[in-house]
């Protein structure tokens, strides 16, 4: 039961995109398309899990002092591995996430949960809370990659949506269209909890 | 490629914040106020021009050499840890008016990612010395500039009449993406 609150905290009531507004470069970088979106959100994930589990094995051996540098640290291991494995499996995406790979380091939802939740809990808890926080990253990369490519290119996952030289919002695709998508987004998601806020009390 | 056009390139053509979307979490947290815009991304532009200097060496005089290229992602992040670490001693010990006004931003900048973002941009385009140092002030510059012409607007918007769910980040965003869609102007620059 603890576990299962654990995971959807993530999805939607703490979600790091919507809720907290944490983590926004990536959000904002790679959602050209739903694929990369996907990607860069199982990547995330995988880091998110193994270093909130590592970090909350380790959490009574690191000085309190030095924790900060210390996570830093197991988060850099975790993206590097990452960084590599995708080098060499996966070239053709490695090159399209390009920098945003070793930026999970930086991503404040990784440091974020670490010094929150792995520091001060169980090593499963701390677990599946990454599993949860990474899935509600990923989702929301998702759809803002979808929305995004089949505005801007007319395609959903690399299948057109539209015949061959329909005119589409090439805007999506450019930075623009990254932060104009996603500040409407915000606001929808204000809305709709509004509206849950309203319905609960 | 010439300093100039290095420099042009990092502030205002490829602007890290509005073209790269590096550094958005700042961007949007302190983008409040000018004087606090301002006092933010002078301190970001110190902290990067001072890591150009050192990700460079490290780069060149030690990982290279010793085949650890790989320890790049580890080795940077520490050092710019070290560098804030470093700038803040410094700003207390020397000046600290300075200090007292840039104080609460210096530990935000370790998590800012334009900074490890541009240290291992400036890598892979293996850029010289003097390149790196200047590609590091451009961009802090360039984030600065972002930083204080959003802080503007916002102020301004202050008394606007915003629609309730989109009031906060919300605007802030589309806001972003009006500035993001004049810096496209320059795309023709260099």
């Amino acid at each position: 039961m603890v576990l299962w609150k654990d995971l959807i905290r993530g999805l939607w009531a703490e979600n790091p995109t919507f809720r907290l507004n944490i983590g926004l470069c990536p959000v904002l970088a790679v959602t050209t398309s739903a694929i990369n979106g996907v990607s860069m959100g199982v990547a995330t994930t995988f880091v998110l899990v193994c270093s909130s589990a590592l970090i909350s094995l380790l959490k009574r051996i690191i000085p309190d002092k030095v924790r900060i540098p210390a996570y830093i640290i197991v988060i850099a291991t975790f993206v590097t591995i990452v960084d590599l494995v995708m080098h060499a499996y996966l070239p053709d995406l490695h090159s399209v996430l390009g920098l945003f790979i070793p930026l999970i380091v930086v991503n404040c939802i990784v440091l974020g949960r670490a010094e929150a939740f792995a520091a001060k809990n169980s090593v499963v808890r701390s677990a599946v809370d990454g599993l949860g926080m990474g899935l509600g990253f990923t989702w929301a990369l998702t759809l803002l990659g979808s929305i995004r490519e089949i505005l801007g290119a007319g395609s959903f996952f690399g299948h057109a949506l539209v015949a061959e030289g329909t005119t589409t919002l090439g805007i999506m695709s450019l930075p623009p269209g990254a932060f104009i998508t996603l500040g409407i987004l915000m606001a929808v998601m204000n809305m709709v909890s509004a509206r849950q806020k309203r319905k609960v009390s | 490629m010439s300093l100039f056009t290095i420099l042009i390139s990092a502030l205002l053509v490829n602007n890290f914040v509005l073209v790269r979307f590096l550094g958005i979490c700042p961007f949007m947290g302190v983008s409040k106020e000018v004087d606090s815009a301002i006092g933010m991304g002078l301190a970001t532009t110190f902290v990067m021009v001072v890591t150009a200097a050192a990700t460079w060496l490290i780069q060149w005089f030690i990982l290279e050499p010793l085949g650890l290229p790989f320890l790049q992602n580890m080795a940077f992040i520490l050092v710019i840890a070290a560098m804030v670490q470093l700038v803040e001693l410094f700003l207390h010990k020397t000046s600290p008016a300075l200090y007292r006004a840039m104080g609460i931003f210096l530990p935000l900048i370790t998590t800012n990612c334009a900074i490890l973002g541009f240290a291992i941009m400036g890598v892979q385009n293996s850029y010289s010395f003097i390149e790196t140092v200047i590609f590091g002030l451009g961009a802090g510059l360039g984030f600065t500039l972002a930083l204080v012409l959003m802080a503007g607007i916002r102020e301004d918007l202050r008394f606007a009449d915003i629609p309730k769910p989109l009031r906060g980040v919300g605007i802030a965003f589309i806001l972003a993406g009006l500035l993001s869609l004049a810096f496209g102007g320059f795309a023709g620059l260099v």
